[in-house]
């Protein structure tokens, strides 16, 4: 085995040029001949456009070109990527999503016009001489009011605010209901789930270009699917054929899922640059990207846990009103739906599952996947609900967990809510985070608190997520407008070398250096053997892309099937040449071996054959070793782990600090344990800012309270501890040919709960015992106030 | 248009800017320096921080025509003379301190900074002096063990 292969901590061969500032992201793209783009946004949430009076603009020094939503008249709507369906089996209200607004502007941030010119300055000076009469309307905010009230409504022509009312499983509905009404006992939680804004470090950039004498276009843009792009953007609103444009996404600086859709700046920029015949850039700036990048969560639920008199769960039903902002974004309606809906069993065994989802319009800017998408709205709530019904019922919170745990030797589990789990061991991983946060020694840490004057809490919760989201036929049916299969070409050179492409996309998850320790091991070869390509469609195979911590478990099996076809081939080539039977030959360390004799070639000598064909069976075999595979998965893979969360809460002030965060996740297997480590690590960040500092407000007018770093509180290094984290516990996913399950979400679905139960567990020690429940962020003003009250 | 002189990684360099020509557009536009990155527009996260005559400064908020004479570091010359990572560069590797990359420079030049004035930070003052640098995708967990290693403290091995 070569050093460096599946399970090494290898360090990030990408780094390199990321640490020596030669990491090439969209920003860094200037073409020949460029001009720049500035969108003139609406100031209000909610109005009728009356008229735009370009012409003062457009005369202003080094413009070349304003447009309104009337040039796009001929252009196709921003397309939605699932349709869902409601109770009554009729499918959700779908208005148009114009490239650029026409009739109305509908959240703060809707460009109704844009600049091109010469310098971004200029565009800038331009911009904001455009001249609109824009006649307000009331807003609509407050999702709950928005779905009865239908004299004031975000699309007219649709009339109403209600994208769907979502059942599911709509058969579970009279079931779940009698169960809970005939319940031992039952705890309801009332919560919000806060909206939340992405702030991937590098803002959205565009690059349109056109060339005049192929009729090619070409887009360069911060996406974490540039396939996925390609087709919505071409097929759906443009109406470039695939083999016409070509989508390039770089080095992309985070996404977390705020770059996986489809965004009205990538159409026009595409679009202008063949308008003008020269390339167009748009860069966002943070102000804008508050404004415009898709927004995360934003739930309103209540959530109703059934329990036997021992504590066993007996029905769960929840009702959640989910913002879908003010147009529907590419994923925004499967996020409330099938992302979070087939969660909603969790770790247990709970028979009776119903779970109701209004998805509603409002003037405020569309809302989508925020890394976990669905599963932490899904995780939040059941481990809040069941913390409390602990508490309510005076069992302790890790025991009455364990007693509902699904048992190892009940995989595969069939859950109430449509999905079958392969593998798990939930009591393994709640042992190890015992172990690993020394639950054992919180007591002695307590009270050194509260000598301090500090009131010490200790939050503990599970979770489950689901990755790798498929099969394509089944995820069709539910209403999915894509397949969710990822590809692989791997491309033997004749020294020995392997490129491999791939359809997924790495925006900081470090594919260039783990993928190739799967090749490294699957051959024998060192990892440096192998390079990665991903970002460019006009060099990768059609693929979905890297969201919701796909790209290992769907793309990394698709390199798997493909590396497994180079295999066979080769064996073919030294049985040829080996003179045996291809059956017979082995391959090990990079080296071709007819069993149980020396005979044998090295893996050079056999990829050189193969382009260099003299001593090869020309007429049974192709020349060449280059293969390319498709890979839809069977199932979803299904993480899962225990988080443990010690805050302490300052009953003077309310000010909670994060005194320790412990999580022991089951991924399956690893193939880079430093990188995962991160990946927990990262998301473990984002849980602690959503469950204490960040919120997206906006106020009854529909403006954006929080349209800065200055408002908009994100996590610095001093609002977080170190973290401990453990992933040895692995029980291998049973369907995918490398057993893994995905791990970039797990962090940011685990760590909200646990904090929250966490404040809840120390005022109740400190015997504020009326305290159930606090909403996030759990900001010093909140818990201050939720202490006050008896 | 006022022509402007400095020193960028040891080079003399100058051009034309007009009076609202930040420093950072000076370096990515002018120079093509583009390891500097942009962030935010109220100077918060630090993508973008450059030294200037030695202290770590938010380029971003830094207009170029008064860094006329100056003497300014990017990340392109973090380097070892020979082309291999400098200490901090190399600890930030070691104990993967990033992920997409995007904060990067600006962690590493601020680190830097940080050491000069205080060679042995404790981790408590390491994540205080990162206040004004942002990063999305590392839970910081990371970045602070490579400051802390870079400064010669033992830390584990960040691989479990
Ligand atoms: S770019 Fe954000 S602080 Fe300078
Ligand atoms: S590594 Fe991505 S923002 Fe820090």
């Amino acid at each position: 085995m070569p050093d460096g292969g599946i399970g090494a901590p290898t360090k990030r061969r990408e780094d390199l040029r990321f640490l020596t500032g030669k990491g090439r992201y969209t920003d860094d793209i200037n073409l020949r001949g460029q001009s720049y783009c500035v969108f003139v946004r609406s100031q209000v949430a909610h109005g009728r456009i009356v008229s735009i009076d370009t012409s003062k603009a457009a005369a202003m020094p080094g413009v070349i070109q304003v447009f309104t939503g009337d040039d796009f008249a001929e252009v196709g709507s921003i397309p939605c990527g699932w349709q869902i369906h409601d109770r009554k089996g009729e499918p959700m209200l779908e208005p148009a999503h114009p490239v650029l607004a026409r009739g109305k502007v509908r959240y703060v941030g809707d460009a109704y016009a844009a600049v091109v010119a010469e310098t971004e300055a200029q565009a800038r000076d331009a911009a904001e001489a455009v001249e609109a009469e824009i006649e307000e309307l009331p807003a609509v905010i407050d999702m709950v009011k928005a779905v009865s009230d239908k004299s004031n409504l975000v699309h007219d022509e649709i009339g109403s605010n209600l994208c769907y009312d979502w059942g599911f499983v709509e058969e579970n509905r009279e079931a779940t209901a009698k169960a809970i009404d005939e319940a031992y006992h039952v705890t309801t939680l009332e919560l919000v789930n806060n909206r939340l804004i992405p702030n991937a470090m590098e803002p959205r950039v565009a690059v349109g270009d056109y060339d005049e004498t192929n009729d090619h276009s070409t887009l360069h843009t911060t996406s974490q699917n540039p396939h996925v792009i390609r087709l919505l953007m071409g097929a759906f609103v443009l109406g470039i054929p695939e083999h016409k444009l070509r989508v390039v996404a770089p080095d992309v600086g985070g996404g977390f899922g705020s770059k996986i859709f489809h965004y009205a700046e990538e159409a026009f920029v595409t679009f202008a640059a063949k308008q003008i015949k020269r390339p167009v850039k748009w860069t966002s700036t943070r102000s804008e990207a508050f404004m415009t990048d898709a927004h995360g969560r934003d739930h309103v639920t209540k959530i109703e846990l059934a329990l036997d008199n021992e504590g066993h769960f007996l029905a769960l039903r929840t009702n959640t009103y989910a913002n879908m902002g003010a147009y529907l974004s590419t994923f925004s309606t499967s996020v409330p739906t099938y992302l979070h809906g087939t969660l909603m069993a969790g770790n247990y065994k709970t028979p009776h599952i119903y779970v109701n989802v209004k998805a509603v319009f409002t003037n405020t800017v569309p809302v989508d996947a925020y890394r976990g998408a669905g599963r932490p709205e899904a995780t939040f709530q059941l481990e809040r609900v069941i913390d409390k019904a602990a508490r309510e019922m005076g069992i302790d919170p890790i025991e009455i967990r364990r007693r509902n745990f699904i048992q190892p030797d009940e995989f595969p589990y069939q859950t109430p809510v449509a999905v079958s789990y392969d593998t798990g061991n939930y009591q393994a991983t709640m042992d190890k985070l015992i172990e690993i946060a020394d639950l054992d020694g919180f007591e002695e840490r307590r009270a050194a608190s509260a000598a301090r004057g500090k009131l010490r809490g200790l939050g503990v919760n599970c979770y489950i997520e689901a990755c790798g989201i498929a099969p394509s036929n089944l995820v069709g049916q539910l209403g999915a407008r894509a397949g969710l299969y990822e590809s692989a070409t791997v491309r033997v050179n004749a020294t020995g070398g392997l490129v491999v492409m791939t359809g997924s996309h790495s925006h900081g998850q470090g594919h260039e250096t783990a993928f190739p320790q799967v090749i490294a091991s699957m051959i024998g070869i060192d990892p440096s053997m192998v390079e990665i390509v991903h970002g460019d469609t006009a060099n990768t195979p059609m693929g979905m892309g890297t969201y919701g911590s796909r790209s290992l478990a769907v793309g990394g099996s698709a390199m798997v099937k493909a590396t497994e076809k180079i295999i066979a081939k080769a064996k073919k080539i030294a049985a040829h040449i080996l003179e045996a039977s291809d059956q017979d030959i082995e391959l090990k360390d990079g080296m071709f071996t007819v069993k149980g004799t020396d005979k044998s070639k090295a893996w050079g000598d056999i990829t050189l054959a193969a382009y260099v064909p003299h001593n090869y069976p020309l007429e049974s075999l192709e020349p060449g070793l280059e293969e390319t595979a498709f890979y839809d998965p069977s199932n979803f893979t299904y993480p899962a782990g225990a988080y443990a969360c010690e805050v302490e809460v300052d009953p003077e002030t309310g000010q909670v600090e994060i005194a320790s965060f412990a999580a022991a996740d089951d991924f399956g297997n690893i193939i880079n344990p430093l990188i995962v480590s991160g990946q927990v690590h990262g998301g473990i960040g984002q849980g602690i800012g959503q469950a204490l500092l960040e919120q997206a407000v906006y106020d009854d007018n529909g403006q954006l309270l929080s349209g800065s770093y200055m408002d908009y509180a994100m996590p610095r290094a001093s609002d977080v501890p170190s973290y401990v984290v453990d992933h040895s516990c692995q029980t291998p996913c049973t369907h995918n040919p490398l057993g893994v399950k995905g791990c970039g979400e797990a962090g940011a679905i685990g760590s909200p709960p646990a904090v929250v139960n966490a404040v809840i567990d120390a005022l109740h020690r400190g015997g504020h015992t009326h305290v159930s429940h606090i909403n996030m962020p759990l900001s010093p003003s909140r818990v201050w106030a939720a202490m006050q009250k008896s | 248009m006022t022509k402007v002189s400095m020193t960028v990684n040891g080079k003399t360099v100058s051009g034309e800017v007009e009076g609202r020509t930040l420093l950072v557009e000076f370096l990515r536009e002018g120079l093509g320096l583009t390891g500097t990155h942009v962030g935010c527009d109220t100077s918060q996260c630090g993508a973008c921080v450059v030294h200037v005559n030695g202290e770590a400064t938010k380029s971003c908020t830094t207009f170029a025509s008064l860094c006329d004479g100056a003497e300014v570091t990017t990340i392109e010359g973090m380097a070892n003379p020979d082309g291999s990572l400098g200490k901090i560069q190399q600890a930030f590797q070691d104990h993967h301190g990033l992920q997409c990359g995007f904060c990067t420079p600006g962690m590493v030049m601020s680190a830097a900074a940080l050491l000069k004035d205080n060679p042995k930070p404790t981790e408590a003052e390491v994540r205080h002096y990162l206040d004004g640098n942002i990063c999305r995708c590392t839970g910081y967990h990371n970045i602070v063990k490579a400051i802390m290693a870079a400064s010669g403290q033992d830390v584990s091995i960040a691989a479990e």
